[in-house]
């Protein structure tokens, strides 16, 4: 029988804010542990919350970039539980009514537009961490307790673990585009469990779902993912049955191993928090920050396509992160042609900082600098192969295009004497390929061709090499 | 002279007159809490050498030409309000070892005007119970009779002010923890509207009922008390943003045409005879001071009970979580994890607190929840609008503060029914949120003091001050002290 998937997702997203969501302390991550704490955070005897407005405002924003509504009434509840990293013994979050609810996000998967609805948004506090060491005793650093938390939960319109990968991807982009998440999941400012369950292509009925936690990386969602159905779709295949239960993903082994089942779940007793008022959002509010909000992907790979005269393809990458639609779109101001400049982008620049493992902000390469080059490459100067080897010169040592072809002698040759005499040679060493050619095999100018260019350090004009190259060897 | 008798506003007027230091008054008032404290056991810390420094300090402002209303006033703080460096225990073993890094609000406007602390008092174990015998480490004693309880939970602080230990003091009422020892001790305590004064650094016990209020001599001093604590505070959410006002305004103004309810509901078969009598007494002489009396009905009066020990252990099941000897307080060594939480929650807390969060966490519980807590919900909102409509109708509603004086120590201990009814007149003030005073109205066959309640409309705590303040004036009542 052929099964296929259906999978929701949760994702928390910690929020740029300067200060906790109910006290002043900073979120700056990295800090020596308990440095960022105070009564409140610690939940000391007495102390109460008071909501940052800021993570109110970011969640909202959030909420209306995914197309929710935004409730003008929601409230914050207790979810009840003991553990060390959790000072209160509980954390506050939403339960009942959340802030947003009911919206969707757009993927391309295949070539086809499909929404993924989301069901609800809402606001919590993160919890510490603990830290174990090799004494034997256990530490909690409540640096992070209390730094505001979105959870973004999905209605289970997922299909498959790719699909998964590109909601993530379109959800990341959004937060960062907002400003309101860094989305690093490998520090965990992005988070994401997923819940997974099989059933058979057709049916209508949910299977007995898993969730999967500690899911750190993009590469992992997928992996993860794979691994998951391919287990459920065993014991079924099998005659076993399935056990709802939280399931942590070990990288290392590449599996999923069971942390709990239904029964051992916690009861989290929640119940309205009653030392926050409720959190009302009026319809002003909200129109101000729709006023404020910035362009968003879709609308960014649209505007690309329009505008540009970009292929879809090209728009969608080149829009993936904030920073890099902004440095094409300076290359672009200072004269650059769009499609050229976009292929520069794609084909050498992405190669080179995901070998380095670099973010476009954290490379000192500027749109001015790849603009020259291409100039370079139009007005004749260099040929693109040259161009290729002074991009990464300019890349690494931040020189200027025009110097490093000036200083390694790298201009075009298109002085016609030059090549003909660097012909002549080719043709005076390969006798035997010039018979050939002269019996038929026209295929041949290709290897002429390429013997000239490499006698001349692959500075000649290409064009001009093919056209030389052609008309001399036809002559004789 | 007996400083120590004074009333607050009697003292700070002799302060601010310059007719006595705040260092006389503070020796006066531990010279009688040497005497008395051994016998009437009401607080739990003495801050001794830090009054004294205050009172120096207090001398300082005062020289600099900075007077202030509390200048130099000794007044006692219930042990669960939390003061910066001071023991601040909730009178519970799990917090034995607990010195707060912060100030509340409320103390921290006290220290603002240089006030005296003169220690912290007694309670029930976490502000759980009525008669301060749920305290983790001694019982306190009525002043007006060893034998019994001073009521609780601020036990402590209507025993300190009745026995004269202290000037004033603070409380916390959550279902009565004020207005209830008021009444078994012959005081006047108000439980201000919830909102009023803010709850930042009040050990949460049920956080949407908890209020703090004042425990005084008098109801002039009540008014005076309530001018410095309350107000908005942006680290309480649910503090009401309203200005706070003078309190003695109304203090003296004519009562005559006021409308005062009496509630059917609160005069019930099986209460206390004299209870009874006292109270009616207080209505005729309010009526003759020209009030007009109005039987009213509160119909959903019979739930109140059992309503709040729903919400209030809900709460308080989720607040106390977080005793779990991880960060501060009692720690029992385990072998675990949950072996450490277990021991140290099984040792530090006391018998009440631990029914309270089984039947809190209980009534929170998957599958429980909607019978239990929220149906409590329901009742609350039902409890709160027979409060609106009845406030239609009437200025004020009049009542006893508790169905009993003081009872004898040991005598409802073993019975937590028994004990929760004690508090059957002055719950459904919390559930709505409403304030409300307790001042003596006269005295049991035995001697023990009898209080009256006088139920305002929100956030009219001026106007409950000027009508308890008529009645106060015209009988001999609070000039009465116990004979210790």
């Amino acid at each position: 029988m052929q099964y296929e998937a259906v999978i929701g997702l949760e994702v928390h997203a910690q929020l740029l804010t300067e200060s906790k969501i109910f006290c002043g302390c900073s979120t700056q991550f990295g800090a020596e542990p308990n440095t960022q704490v105070c009564p409140v955070c610690l939940g000391m005897p007495g102390v109460l919350p008071v909501l940052n407005r800021k993570a109110l405002e970011y969640t909202i924003k959030t909420g209306l970039a995914m197309n929710c509504k935004i409730s003008p009434y929601s409230r914050f509840a207790r979810k009840n539980y003991f553990y060390p990293d959790l000072p209160k013994g509980y954390q506050i979050s939403q339960y009942e009514l959340p802030l947003c609810e009911d919206g969707y996000l757009e993927i391309i998967t295949d070539g086809e537009r499909r929404k993924i609805r989301i069901k609800r948004i809402h606001l919590e506090e993160d919890a510490g961490k603990n830290i174990h060491d090799l004494s034997g005793y256990s530490f909690v650093d409540f640096n992070r307790t209390g730094v505001p938390l979105m959870e973004i939960v999905s209605e289970p319109d997922i299909k498959t673990p790719k699909e998964a990968a590109l909601y993530m991807k379109k959800l990341r982009a959004i937060l960062r585009y907002l400003g309101v998440c860094d989305g690093n999941l490998e520090q965990g400012s992005l988070r994401c469990d997923a819940n997974v369950s099989v059933r058979p292509v057709g049916s209508q009925e949910y299977g007995v779902k898993t969730e999967i936690k500690n899911i750190n990386s993009f590469r992992f969602v997928e992996k993860a993912l794979e691994y998951e159905i391919k287990r459920q779709i065993k014991l079924i295949n099998n005659g076993e049955k399935i056990i709802q239960e939280t399931r942590l993903w070990d990288s290392i082994t590449g599996t999923t191993q069971s942390m709990r089942s239904k029964e051992e779940a916690h009861d989290y007793r929640y119940f309205p928090e009653p030392d926050l008022a409720p959190v009302v959002v009026s319809s002003d509010w909200i129109e101000k920050i729709k006023k404020n909000m910035p362009e968003l992907p879709d609308a960014k790979i649209e505007r690309f396509i329009k505008d540009y005269g970009l292929p879809a393809y090209d728009a969608e990458i080149l829009t993936e992160e904030k920073s890099l639609s902004e440095w094409f779109e300076e290359a672009v101001r200072l004269g650059g042609k769009p499609k050229e400049i976009a292929n520069w982008i794609m084909v050498e620049l992405l190669r080179i900082l995901n070998e380095e493992n670099k973010d476009i902000t954290e490379c000192n390469f500027k749109p001015s600098q790849l603009v020259e080059l291409v100039n370079l490459v139009d007005k004749g100067i260099i040929n693109r192969n040259i161009a290729k080897e002074v991009f990464e010169e300019v890349y690494k040592t931040g020189k200027s295009a025009e110097f490093i072809v000036k200083e390694k002698g790298l201009t075009q040759i298109s002085d016609d004497s030059v090549i003909i005499e660097a012909i002549k040679q080719v043709m005076d060493k390969n006798p035997k390929e010039v018979d050939r050619f002269k019996n038929g095999e026209e295929k041949l100018i290709g290897f002429f061709v390429g013997q000239v260019m490499k006698l001349t350090k692959g500075k000649a004009n290409p064009k001009l090499v093919n056209e030389l190259v052609l008309k001399i060897l036809k002559e004789q | 002279m007996e400083l120590h008798k004074l009333t607050l506003t009697e003292l700070s007027k002799m302060i601010n007159r310059g007719e006595v230091r705040p260092h006389e008054v503070i020796i006066d008032v531990f010279k009688r809490v040497q005497e008395i404290e051994p016998k009437v056991k009401a607080y739990i810390t003495l801050t001794t050498d830090k009054a004294y420094e205050m009172a120096r300090d207090a001398e300082n402002a005062i020289f600099a030409g900075k007077r202030n209303l509390l200048t130099g006033i000794p007044i006692a703080i219930k042990d669960n309000i939390c003061t910066k460096g001071i023991l601040t225990t909730c009178a519970s073993k799990i917090l034995y070892n607990f010195y707060p890094p912060y100030e509340s609000t409320v103390t921290s406007k006290l220290l603002k005007q240089k006030y005296i602390l003169t220690g912290k008092t007694n309670m029930d174990e976490f502000a759980m119970g009525s008669s301060t015998e749920n305290s983790g480490f001694h019982i306190t004693r009525n002043p007006w009779d060893l034998e019994r309880v001073p009521g609780g939970s601020s036990g402590g602080s209507a025993a300190a002010v009745a026995a004269d230990e202290c000037i004033a003091a603070l409380g916390s009422d959550t279902g009565g923890s004020i207005r209830q020892p008021a009444s078994f001790c012959g005081v006047v305590g108000l439980k201000p509207t919830y909102g009023r004064v803010s709850r930042f650094g009040l050990v949460a016990f049920a956080s949407s009922l908890d209020q703090i209020g004042p425990i005084t001599k008098s109801v002039a001093d009540s008014a005076l008390m309530m001018n410095v604590i309350a107000g908005h505070d942006p680290m309480d959410s649910t503090s009401a943003p309203i200005e706070s006002t003078d309190f003695r305004e109304y203090l003296g103004h004519d009562v005559k045409g006021l409308k005062i309810g009496i509630p059917k509901e609160y005069f019930i078969e099986g209460m206390d005879k004299e209870v009874e009598e006292r109270i009616k007494e207080a209505i005729n002489q309010l009526e003759s001071l020209g009030c007009i009396p109005v039987e009213i009905s509160l119909p959903h009066t019979e739930y109140a009970v059992a309503t709040y020990y729903i919400v209030a252990t809900s709460e308080a099941s989720s607040n106390l979580a977080r005793y779990d000897g991880v960060k501060y307080g009692l720690r029992a060594q385990g072998n675990d994890l949950l072996d450490m939480y277990m021991k140290t929650r099984s040792k530090g807390f006391g018998a009440e607190v631990k029914r309270r969060i089984m039947l809190g966490t209980y009534s929170l519980s998957a599958g429980y929840y909607d019978a239990y807590y929220k149906k409590a919900l329901q009742v609350r909102t039902l409890i709160k609008s027979d409060f609106e409509k009845a406030f239609e109708n009437v200025d004020f509603i009049v009542t006893p503060t508790a169905p009993s004086p003081a009872f004898k120590i040991g005598e409802k201990i073993d019975d937590p029914l028994q004990m929760y009814l004690s508090d059957i007149f002055t719950i459904s003030i919390n559930l709505a949120g409403v304030p409300a005073i307790s001042l003596p109205c006269g005295f049991s066959g035995k001697g023990l003091p009898i209080g009256l309640q006088i139920i305002g409309k929100p956030f009219d705590e001026a106007g409950i001050l000027q009508l308890a303040y008529a009645y106060e004036q015209s009988m001999p009542w609070h000039k009465m002290k116990p004979n210790l």
